[in-house]
C-alpha cells in the first residue's frame, strides 16, 4: 500500500521516506488491532474495505459509476457460501468459487453496461443487479429469505483452523493485502494508465487508437471479481450469505464509502469503509434508522466535501509536503 | 381464451399492467423532464412518490382532508418542497459531472425515506378509496373497477396534457429552448435559474400525483417509491430520455408487457423490464426514442 497516486512528476527522496513509513505504521496496526478491538468488528471492516477499493478501481480510476456492485459482493457470497457448504470445497477454493462467479456477472452485467456512458450506465448497473437480486430471492440454492445459513469456515489449505477466530483474522487481512495489491498492480501498469486517461477524456483514448470499450469491460470484469473476493470471505466470516449483501442499499453504501474517503485514492476507501462500519455498528443498538445518517452523509459529501478524507488531506499543504498528488 | 388463458384473467392482468403502466409513464416522464434541462437524474424521485400518497394520507388522517383537494394540495406542497431544495442545494451542482447529481438525490432519497421508516414504521397504511369512484362496472367481457378506470384515464390526460404544454404553448417553447442552448436563452433575457427551479418542481409534483393516485390501489408505505424507481430507471432506459413522448409511451408499453408476463410466466414478471432493457441495449443502444447522449 503506497499512497501516492497519478504521479506524473519523479518523486523526491523525502516523501517516499514519509510513505514507507506511513505504509509500515498502518501495516503493523492492522496486524496488531485485534489486540484492541473485537475481531469480527475487524474482519467486516477489511471486507468493506476491500469490497470499496475494488469498487473505487472502476469509480475512481476508470471514471464508471457503477450503481450495481452488490450484485457481485452478495453473489460472489452466496457462491462461496454454496460451494462451501453443499459442495464440501475448502474456503481457499470456496472463495475462487465466489471470484469465479462475481467475474462471469461481471462480464455480462458490464458487457451490457458499457454500451452506455455516464448516468445510463449507473442506472443500467443499478437495474441489472436489481434483476439478479430477484433472481436470487426466487433461486432454489439461495434459500430465498433465509439465505444460506450456518456455513462452516473450514481449514485452510486442510491444516489452519478457520474457526478460531485469530487465525480467521490473519486470513481475512493476507487476503486483504493481496487484493490491495493487486489494485495497486493495476492502477500503476500501464493498463492502469489507460484506465485513467479513459477517465479523463474519453473520446481522446478512442481518437488515439484505444478500444476503449474492451478496455473499459475488462477495469469492470476486474472490479467485479476483486469485489467477489471481498464478498467470499465476507461470507466465511460471518458464516451466512443472504439477500441483504445483493440489494441495491447495499450497492449505495460502497459507493458511500468511497465517496467518503476519497474517489480515486488507493487508501481513500479504507478509511470511508472504516467510518461506515464503525457507523453501523455504533447505530446497530439504537433505535435511529442508520439510512438516515448515510442519506444526510451522503448529501453532504457531494455538496461540500467531494475530495473526500484522504483526497482533503492529499490536498492540504501538509499532504503536498509529504509528497501526495492528488488531482480530482 | 385466448392461447389458452381464460379471457377474464387476461383482461384482469392487462388492466394491472395498464395501471403500473400509468405510474411508470407519469414517472419516467417526471425523470425526462427534470434531466432535459437539469442535466440531473432524479434519483428521490421515488421518494417525491412516496411524499406525495404520504401527504395524501396525511391530510386525510391528521385534517380530514379528502382525496380530491389532496390530488391538488399534495402535488404543490411537494413540488414546493422540491423547489426549494433545487434552490438551496442542488443548483450547487450544475457545474459538475452529472454524477453528482444522482448521488445527492440518491442521498436526498435515503434522508427522505429512512425519516418516514422511523416515523411511521415500514408496513403500509391504508387509503380508502374516494366515495365517488368506489365500486366498480361490468363491461360485459370483464369486471372495472371505477378507481383503475380513473388513475388509467387521469394519468392519460396528465401525460398529453404536460406534452401539450412542453411542445405547444410559449413556456414550453421556453423551456426547449433553454434544454438546447441555455446561455444563448439566458442572454434573451429569459430567467433561466427560475426556469430550472421550475422544472424541477413540476417534476416532483409529476411525482407526488403520481403517488396520490397510487394510494388508494397500493398501500401508503415509505418503501413503495425505492421499489418503483429501479424499474422506472429501467424504463427510461429502454425509452431514450431525448423524447417526453417517447418517456410516456415506452412507460404504458413497458406496464402492459409486465402485465401480461404475470399471465403467461409469472415467476419472470418482476425482471421482466429489466431483460427488456438488456435486449434494447443490445440491439439499440441509445434507447427506442433516444438520441444518443
Amino acid at each position: 500500500m503506497t499512497l501516492t497516486l497519478d504521479i506524473d512528476k519523479p518523486r523526491e527522496k523525502k516523501p517516499v521516506v514519509a510513505q514507507t513509513i506511513f505504509l509500515a505504521a498502518g501495516l503493523a496496526l492492522l496486524v496488531l488491532a485485534p489486540l484492541f478491538f473485537y475481531p469480527v468488528f475487524l474482519m467486516k471492516l477489511l471486507c468493506f474495505a476491500l469490497f470499496a477499493c475494488a469498487f473505487n478501481l472502476l469509480l475512481g480510476y476508470t471514471g464508471l459509476l457503477s450503481f450495481g456492485h452488490a450484485a457481485f459482493f452478495g453473489g460472489a457470497a452466496y457462491f462461496t457460501a454454496h460451494a462451501v457448504k453443499e459442495w464440501g470445497l475448502p474456503p481457499e477454493l470456496g472463495i475462487l468459487v465466489g471470484v469465479a462467479g462475481a467475474a462471469f456477472l461481471g462480464a455480462i452485467i458490464g458487457f451490457l453496461a458499457i454500451r452506455r456512458q455516464g448516468i445510463y450506465f449507473a442506472m443500467i448497473t443499478l437495474a441489472l443487479a436489481q434483476m439478479f437480486y430477484f433472481f436470487c430471492l426466487q433461486a432454489e440454492f439461495t434459500k430465498g429469505e433465509d439465505g444460506i445459513q450456518s456455513v462452516p469456515r473450514g481449514h485452510l489449505f486442510g491444516f489452519i483452523d478457520l474457526s478460531q477466530s485469530a487465525n480467521m483474522y490473519y486470513f481475512v487481512l493476507g487476503v486483504f493485502i493481496i487484493g490491495v495489491a493487486i489494485i495497486w498492480r493495476i492502477i500503476h501498469s500501464p493498463f492502469g494508465m489507460i484506465l485513467k486517461s479513459i477517465r479523463e477524456n474519453e473520446t481522446r483514448a478512442v481518437s488515439l487508437g484505444y478500444s476503449v470499450r474492451n478496455y473499459k469491460l475488462a477495469a469492470f470484469v476486474m472490479s467485479a471479481a476483486l469485489t467477489g473476493l471481498a464478498g467470499g470471505v465476507k461470507a466465511l466470516v460471518f458464516q451466512f450469505a443472504t439477500l441483504t449483501d445483493v440489494s441495491w442499499q447495499m450497492s449505495g453504501e460502497v459507493i458511500l464509502m468511497t465517496l467518503l474517503g476519497g474517489i480515486g485514492t488507493l487508501i481513500g476507501p479504507l478509511f470511508g469503509a472504516g467510518l461506515v462500519v464503525t457507523l453501523q455498528n455504533y447505530l446497530a443498538t439504537s433505535e435511529f434508522p442508520v439510512t438516515i445518517i448515510t442519506g444526510l452523509v451522503f448529501m453532504v459529501c457531494v455538496l461540500l466535501f467531494r475530495r473526500g478524507i484522504v483526497g482533503e488531506f492529499y490536498n492540504s499543504r501538509l499532504g503536498r509536503k509529504l509528497g501526495f498528488e492528488h488531482r480530482h | 381464451m385466448i392461447f389458452g388463458i381464460p379471457l377474464q384473467a387476461f383482461l384482469g392482468q392487462l388492466l394491472i399492467g395498464l395501471i403500473n403502466g400509468s405510474f411508470y409513464a407519469l414517472l419516467s416522464l417526471g425523470l425526462a423532464i427534470i434531466f432535459g434541462l437539469l442535466r440531473v437524474i432524479n434519483f428521490a424521485h421515488g421518494a417525491q412518490y412516496m411524499l406525495g400518497a404520504f401527504f395524501a394520507w396525511m391530510l386525510l388522517s391528521y385534517f380530514g382532508i379528502g382525496y380530491w383537494p389532496a390530488l391538488i394540495v399534495a402535488p404543490l406542497a411537494v413540488g414546493l418542497v422540491g423547489a426549494v431544495i433545487e434552490r438551496t442545494m442542488l443548483r450547487r451542482l450544475y457545474t459538475l459531472d452529472p454524477l453528482y447529481g444522482l448521488l445527492f438525490t440518491f442521498g436526498l432519497a435515503l434522508t427522505i425515506e429512512g425519516t418516514f421508516r422511523y416515523l411511521y414504521g415500514a408496513s403500509g397504511q391504508p387509503y380508502a378509496t374516494p366515495a365517488a369512484l368506489a365500486g366498480g362496472t361490468n363491461l360485459g367481457f370483464m369486471f372495472l373497477p371505477v378507481y383503475r378506470g380513473w388513475v388509467i384515464a387521469f394519468s392519460l390526460v396528465v401525460c398529453i396534457g404536460t406534452w401539450l404544454v412542453i411542445e405547444k404553448t410559449k413556456l414550453g417553447s421556453y423551456l426547449r429552448a433553454a434544454t438546447e442552448n441555455p446561455i444563448l436563452v439566458q442572454s434573451f433575457g429569459i430567467n433561466v435559474p427560475f426556469l430550472l427551479t421550475l422544472t424541477y418542481a413540476l417534476g416532483a409534483a409529476l411525482a407526488a400525483l403520481a403517488g396520490v393516485l397510487a394510494a388508494p390501489i397500493y398501500q401508503v408505505s415509505p418503501l413503495m417509491g425505492s421499489n418503483i424507481i429501479i424499474v422506472v430507471f429501467a424504463v427510461v432506459v429502454v425509452g431514450g430520455m431525448g423524447s417526453i413522448m417517447g418517456a410516456i409511451i415506452t412507460g404504458y408499453l413497458l406496464g402492459v408487457a409486465e402485465g401480461l408476463t404475470k399471465v403467461f410466466y409469472p415467476e419472470a414478471s418482476n425482471i421482466v423490464i429489466f431483460v427488456i432493457m438488456a435486449i434494447v441495449l443490445l440491439i439499440r443502444p441509445a434507447g427506442l426514442f433516444g438520441r444518443d447522449v
